[in-house]
């Protein structure tokens, strides 16, 4: 199938498959992973510079929207992508953590610049040293804080992590135990 | 008549009463500093809101000075009607610092004491709610003594040679 534009409108390029006159036949994967790439909402768990950035990112200059995450969701119970920017107290982990076991499956996480990524500048006693040390993260954004090219850069590779994801990761024994690892059941 | 000072009254006063606690007087940056005894620290300061007017605690904290061996406790009075201020401070042991709480005379001294439990390890006798108040409760050291280092020592991607810790 070729991309199709209609009013300046482009349609995503379909999934490898089977086409014929009147069907179009592909695999169940390929078909949710387009889908839910398209249309990731994120949870913004914004404590910093870097969530003044991501306000940036979300308006319209830079426009987020354009890639299907303009839905913005504010209970972890509906999100699909937790997005930490700023700095991470050791006080405020559990609180991250809570939130991320309240996000159903699945989930992705951005890490976004230097503080949630490594503790950045902020080296120590009360900072935590980067939220993978409480729980998993899929893609890293570097910057102090990183320019809104550079988040929507980490969410373009977040939508390749997504559409690529097989159906069956999140139940493979693999997820699980990195999940254990995180002390998370 | 000679003018007298706010300052220097109030040091006269508290030379009459409160003599023997008294080791040093000092005015930093112009800020009356009384270096006291610690024993007796709650009735001066008491005696002060109650005679001279200083009823506000402006505020209340430690510091560490290892090379003595001490925790220093400073209180920071204010008489708001003569605009005068005071600062108080008294030496505890390291390995001990022990004093009676300021809850009994300023209720406002409840947070500052657990910020300075919180940081020093300073133990304020008589406290309503002496835990920690900023850090995580499973803090084990009290950061600010100077031998802890401010780093987080989990961190494995610093080294001492690239980053001058």
């Amino acid at each position: 199938m070729e991309k199709v534009s209609l009013n300046n409108v482009k349609v995503s390029e379909s999934p490898e498959g089977v086409e014929g006159a009147g069907f179009f036949a592909t695999s169940l994967e390929k078909a949710v992973g387009l889908a839910r790439k398209n249309s990731i909402w994120p949870l913004p768990f914004a404590t910093s510079c870097c969530g003044i950035e991501f306000m940036a990112t979300m308006g319209s200059h830079y426009d987020l929207a354009r890639f299907g995450s303009e839905r913005l969701s504010f209970s972890p119970r509906q999100a699909d992508l937790l997005m930490v920017m700023g700095t991470i107290a050791k006080k405020m982990g559990p609180i991250l953590r809570q939130v991320y076991e309240q996000m159903a499956e699945p989930r992705w996480v951005l890490s976004v610049g230097a503080c949630a990524s490594s503790g950045g500048i902020f080296d120590t006693y009360s900072v935590l040293q980067g939220i993978d040390r409480i729980i998993p993260v899929d893609v890293y954004v570097p910057g102090c804080p990183p320019r809104p090219e550079q988040i929507i850069d980490g969410i373009l590779n977040i939508q390749k992590l997504v559409e690529s994801e097989s159906l069956r990761r999140r139940d493979s024994k693999e997820y699980k135990a990195m999940l254990n690892s995180y002390g998370i059941e | 008549m000679e003018e007298v000072s706010t300052e220097e009254q109030i040091v006269t006063v508290l030379k009459e009463k409160f003599g023997g606690e008294i080791l040093s007087i000092e005015s930093p940056y112009n800020f009356l500093t009384v270096i006291l005894r610690p024993e007796k620290i709650i009735s001066i300061i008491k005696f002060l809101y109650d005679e001279e007017g200083y009823q506000y605690l402006t505020t209340l904290c430690g510091v560490h000075y290892p090379d003595q061996k001490s925790i220093v406790v400073m209180y920071q009075l204010h008489n708001l009607r003569q605009n005068k201020r005071l600062r108080l401070k008294i030496a505890l042991p390291e390995d001990k610092p022990v004093v009676p709480t300021l809850t009994t005379v300023f209720p406002a001294a409840n947070w500052m004491e657990r910020e300075t439990y919180d940081f020093f390890g300073v133990t304020f006798e008589g406290h309503p709610n002496l835990i920690r108040i900023l850090n995580v409760e499973e803090m084990i050291i009290f950061p600010m003594r100077k031998e802890y280092p401010l780093e987080d020592q989990t961190r494995e991607d610093k080294n001492d040679q690239m980053f001058g810790r």
